[in-house]
C-alpha cells in the first residue's frame, strides 16, 4: 500500500499543528462559532447530539495493521472503546472530547492517518472497490489512481470552499462495487477499442435528498489527463454551482438545471485551457503503481488439501465460506469479509479488542492489510485457502464471522437518532429489531442476496434510495415513522428505489419487512434474487401485502 | 489602515468607494458595475476594481494591464468563487498587479488565498493581521500546482 514520504508526513504533521492552533483560538473565544465550524469540519469534526464526532479518513478503504491498532488505541484512550466504519470507507469515533481532538490527530498522524476533508464543503475522501487488486473481474487496479487523486484533493487551495461537499469514486472492474454512478464524479477504468486503458467519466450522481444517477460527461479520458479533467469539472462547479440554497448546491443540481450538454461544453472548454499543464506522466503512474504491486503470493497455495477436508467436516465452516469468502485472482487465495453485522450490534461498530485482534490476523494471514467496505464491513483480501479454517475459528470467537454478507442482516445503517443531530428517527434499534426477526440463519440464506439500507433522515447517509429495500426515517409531528422503497441498486444496474406507499409506524416496520420478504418468496422464480423479482413483478404485490 | 502586502504589514492608502458614495481623491477602488458605467478617466489618483463572487473575471480581462489593483470582496467566508477568480487572473490571464482580499473571510483562509495568487489582505479585524501573517507559514509542503 502507499507509504508516506517525508513530504506527506510533514504535511499531515503541519495540519495537526494548524488545527491545534485553531482549536485553542476557538476555546479562548478568538474564533467564532461559524468560522470554527467550517475549519473543524474540514478536519472531520462534527458536534453531535451527545458529543463531538470525529471522522478519520480511510483513503480508498485501505488500512495497515499498524493503523488499525492505532484506531484501537484511540478508541480506548479517547473514546468508549469502539469505532464505527462508515459507508464511505472512513472510521468514526462517536465520543471524543473537543479538547482532545488535536492529540488524537497527532496520534493518527504518527501512523500516516488524518481526518483532512472528511467533512465540509470540500473535496472528500476518494472511495473505491474494496476488492481492488484482488478481484477476478478487474481491468486495472484503481488504487494508484485513487492515491494520485487523494494527493490532488488534499489541501487543494482553490476548492476548499465549494458550494457543497464533493465526492469522487473510482472503479477498476467490470462490476461496479464502488457505486460510481452515485458520486459527484464517478471514474470507471475501461479499455477502448484500441485496447488503451482510460477513464469513463460520470458526473452529477449522488444520494441525499435528491438522489440522481450520474451522467457520462466523457466516454473515454486518457489517463494522463486525469487531474486536469477533475480540475476542470470542479472549477466549473465552484464558479457555477448554486450557493443560494444548500439543498440545491450539489453538482447534480447544476447538471440538472444546465443540462448535461451545457455542462459538458463548459467542462471541455475549461479543460482545453489547462490540460497541457497538468499532465500526469507515465513515470508518476508507474512510481505510484509500485506502491500497490502484488504481494509475494505463494505459487502453490492451491495445492493445499486441508481446506477441502475442513469443508467436508464442518457445516458451519461451509456456510461461512459460502457467504463471507470470495474468489481471488491468485489460485489458492481468497478474500474474506469480516462481518460487522453480528446480531444486536450497531452495523459497522467494532470494539478495540476486535480491532487489535483483526490487526493481528491481518499480520498473520493477509500481508498486514485490511480494507473497509462501503457496506460497513472489513475485508482481509489475501488469505491462503490453507488458513481459512483457523481464521474462521478466530473470527468466530470474536463474533466477526456471522455468515451474512450480502444478506438481509448485512444492513447498512446510519447513526440515526442515537448520535446524529439531524436525525428524524432511530435507525440502529430498528436494524437490531430486524436482525432479531431474521435470526433464523437458514431462512436468511434462503432469502439470499438482499441489500437493506436505512437512514435516519433525508440526508440519506446510509444510501437508502439505492437499497434493494430502503428505509428512511421521517418525522411526523414528533413521532418516528419510516418510509419504504423497493428496487434500488448502486451497482452496474444503478437505480433508485420506488416508494412503496405511506410511511409506516415504528412498531410496524419490522413486520413490514418480513411481509415484503414473504411476498418475495411467494413470487420468486427459481434462483431469482429479491431485486430481480421486484423488477419483474413490480411493487404492487408488495404494496398490497404491506398496507 | 494596515494591511498585509507581499508578506509584510504595511500602511495602506486605498479607499474603497461604495456604489452610492461620491468619489474621493487619491487611490480608489470601485465595483465592476461602476467601472463599466462611469467615466473614471479624469480621476486624480489610481483606480482599482472590486469583484464580487458572482462577477466574471472574463469581463475585465481586456483591460487588465490598466488595472493596478483588483480587490476580491468576500460577502461571506464560505463563498469560494473568489479563489477561482484569483487563480484564473494569475494563471490564465497573467495579471501581475495586486490582488487583495477584503471582507468577511478568516485569517485561516489566508494560506489558501495566497496559494491561488492573492498577495494582499485587508482584514475586518485588524488585530488579526499577525495571525493571518503567521498562517502563511502553516504548510511547507503542497501537492497541487497553483499560482505559488
Ligand atoms: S442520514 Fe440523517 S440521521 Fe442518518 S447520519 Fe445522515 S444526517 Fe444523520
Amino acid at each position: 500500500m502507499y507509504q508516506y514520504n517525508d513530504n506527506d508526513q510533514t504535511l499531515i504533521n503541519e495540519r495537526v499543528t494548524q488545527f491545534r492552533g485553531q482549536t485553542e483560538r476557538y476555546l479562548k473565544g478568538e474564533l467564532g462559532e461559524d468560522e470554527f465550524r467550517a475549519l473543524r469540519l474540514m478536519n472531520g469534526l462534527y458536534i453531535q447530539t451527545h458529543a463531538p464526532m470525529l471522522r478519520v479518513a480511510g483513503p480508498y478503504g485501505l488500512l495497515s495493521s499498524r493503523q488499525l491498532r492505532m484506531i484501537a488505541h484511540v478508541s480506548r484512550k479517547y473514546d468508549k472503546g469502539y469505532a464505527h466504519i462508515t459507508t464511505r470507507q472512513n472510521i468514526q469515533f462517536n465520543w471524543p472530547e473537543l479538547k482532545n481532538v488535536p492529540d488524537i490527530l497527532e496520534d493518527l498522524a504518527s501512523v500516516q492517518m488524518h481526518a483532512i476533508q472528511t467533512s465540509g464543503n470540500c473535496l472528500r475522501n476518494t472511495t473505491t472497490d474494496h476488492l481492488a487488486g484482488v478481484c477476478t473481474d478487474e481491468i486495472e487496479d484503481p488504487r494508484p489512481y485513487c492515491e494520485i487523486i487523494r494527493q490532488w484533493t488534499i489541501l487543494h487551495p482553490e476548492f476548499a470552499y465549494l458550494p457543497r461537499k464533493f465526492k469522487i469514486a473510482v472503479s477498476g472492474s467490470k462490476q461496479d462495487r464502488a457505486a460510481t454512478q452515485l458520486h459527484d464524479i464517478g471514474l470507471h477504468l475501461i479499455k477502448n477499442d484500441a485496447g488503451e486503458i482510460g477513464f469513463k467519466v460520470l458526473v452529477g450522481g449522488g444520494l441525499g435528498r435528491t438522489p440522481v444517477i450520474g451522467k457520462v460527461i466523457r466516454p473515454f479520458l486518457e489517463k494522463k489527463h486525469l487531474l486536469s479533467y477533475l480540475e476542470a469539472i470542479v472549477r466549473v462547479y465552484n464558479l457555477n454551482g448554486r450557493r443560494d440554497n444548500k439543498y440545491k448546491a450539489r453538482i447534480k443540481i447544476l447538471v440538472r438545471e444546465s443540462g448535461i450538454e451545457n455542462m459538458t461544453e463548459w467542462v471541455e472548454a475549461e479543460w482545453q485551457q489547462i490540460k497541457q499543464d497538468m499532465e500526469v506522466s507515465d513515470a508518476r503512474y508507474s512510481e505510484m503503481k509500485n506502491h500497490f504491486a502484488p504481494h509475494p503470493y505463494e505459487t502453490n497455495a492451491n495445492q493445499d488439501s486441508s481446506f477441502k477436508t475442513h469443508l467436508a467436516q464442518d457445516k458451519n465452516f461451509v456456510t461461512w465460506v459460502k457467504h463471507n469468502v470470495i474468489d481471488h485472482k491468485i489460485p489458492g487465495y481468497r478474500a474474506v469479509f469480516v462481518s460487522l453485522k453480528a446480531p444486536a450490534i450497531a452495523p459497522g461498530d467494532i470494539t478495540e479488542k476486535q480491532l487489535d485482534d483483526v490487526a493481528e490476523m491481518a499480520d498473520q494471514y493477509s500481508f498486514g492489510e485490511i480494507r473497509t467496505t462501503h457496506r460497513q464491513n472489513l475485508v482481509l483480501a489475501d488469505v491462503k485457502q490453507a488458513n481459512l479454517f483457523s481464521l474462521w475459528q478466530k473470527l468466530s470467537a470474536l463474533s466477526l464471522a456471522t455468515p451474512n454478507i450480502g444478506t438481509a442482516t448485512d444492513m447498512i445503517c446510519c447513526p440515526g437518532l442515537d448520535f446524529c443531530a439531524l436525525a428524524n428517527a432511530s435507525s440502529i434499534n430498528i436494524a437490531k429489531e430486524i436482525n432479531e426477526a431474521l435470526d433464523d440463519i437458514d431462512y436468511l440464506h434462503d432469502i439470499g442476496d438482499l441489500k437493506i439500507n436505512m437512514s435516519g433522515c433525508m440526508n440519506g447517509c446510509a444510501h437508502q434510495s439505492v437499497g434493494h429495500i430502503g428505509i428512511l426515517g421521517v418525522d411526523k409531528k414528533g413521532v418516528e415513522w419510516y418510509q419504504l422503497t423497493l428496487g434500488g441498486s448502486s451497482e452496474n444496474d444503478a437505480a433508485l428505489g420506488q416508494r412503496l406507499g405511506p410511511a409506516v409506524a415504528k412498531d410496524q416496520i419490522t413486520k413490514a419487512i418480513t411481509t415484503i420478504l414473504e411476498v418475495y418468496i411467494k413470487h420468486r422464480n427459481e434462483q431469482e434474487i429479491f431485486l430481480d423479482t421486484v423488477n419483474r413483478v413490480g411493487i404492487t404485490p408488495f404494496k398490497q401485502a404491506v398496507y | 489602515m494596515k494591511i498585509i502586502k507581499d508578506k509584510q504589514i504595511i500602511e495602506d492608502n486605498w479607499t474603497h468607494i461604495a456604489d452610492d458614495a461620491e468619489l474621493t481623491n487619491g487611490n480608489i477602488t470601485v465595483s465592476l458595475s461602476r467601472w463599466n458605467h462611469e467615466d473614471l478617466n479624469n480621476h486624480q489618483g489610481k483606480v482599482g476594481i472590486r469583484l464580487l463572487p458572482a462577477d466574471k473575471v472574463e469581463d475585465i480581462t481586456d483591460e487588465l494591464n490598466k488595472i493596478p489593483l483588483i480587490v476580491l470582496e468576500f460577502p461571506i467566508f464560505t463563498d469560494g468563487r473568489s479563489f477561482s477568480h484569483a487563480r484564473l487572473l494569475r494563471s490564465r490571464f497573467n495579471y501581475k498587479g495586486e490582488i487583495r482580499a477584503i471582507g468577511s473571510y478568516m485569517p485561516d483562509q489566508v494560506f489558501y488565498l495566497s496559494r491561488v495568487g492573492v498577495n494582499a489582505f485587508q482584514l475586518e479585524k485588524p488585530e488579526e493581521l499577525a495571525v493571518a501573517l503567521s498562517t502563511m507559514n502553516d504548510f511547507t509542503v503542497k501537492y497541487q500546482q497553483s499560482t505559488n
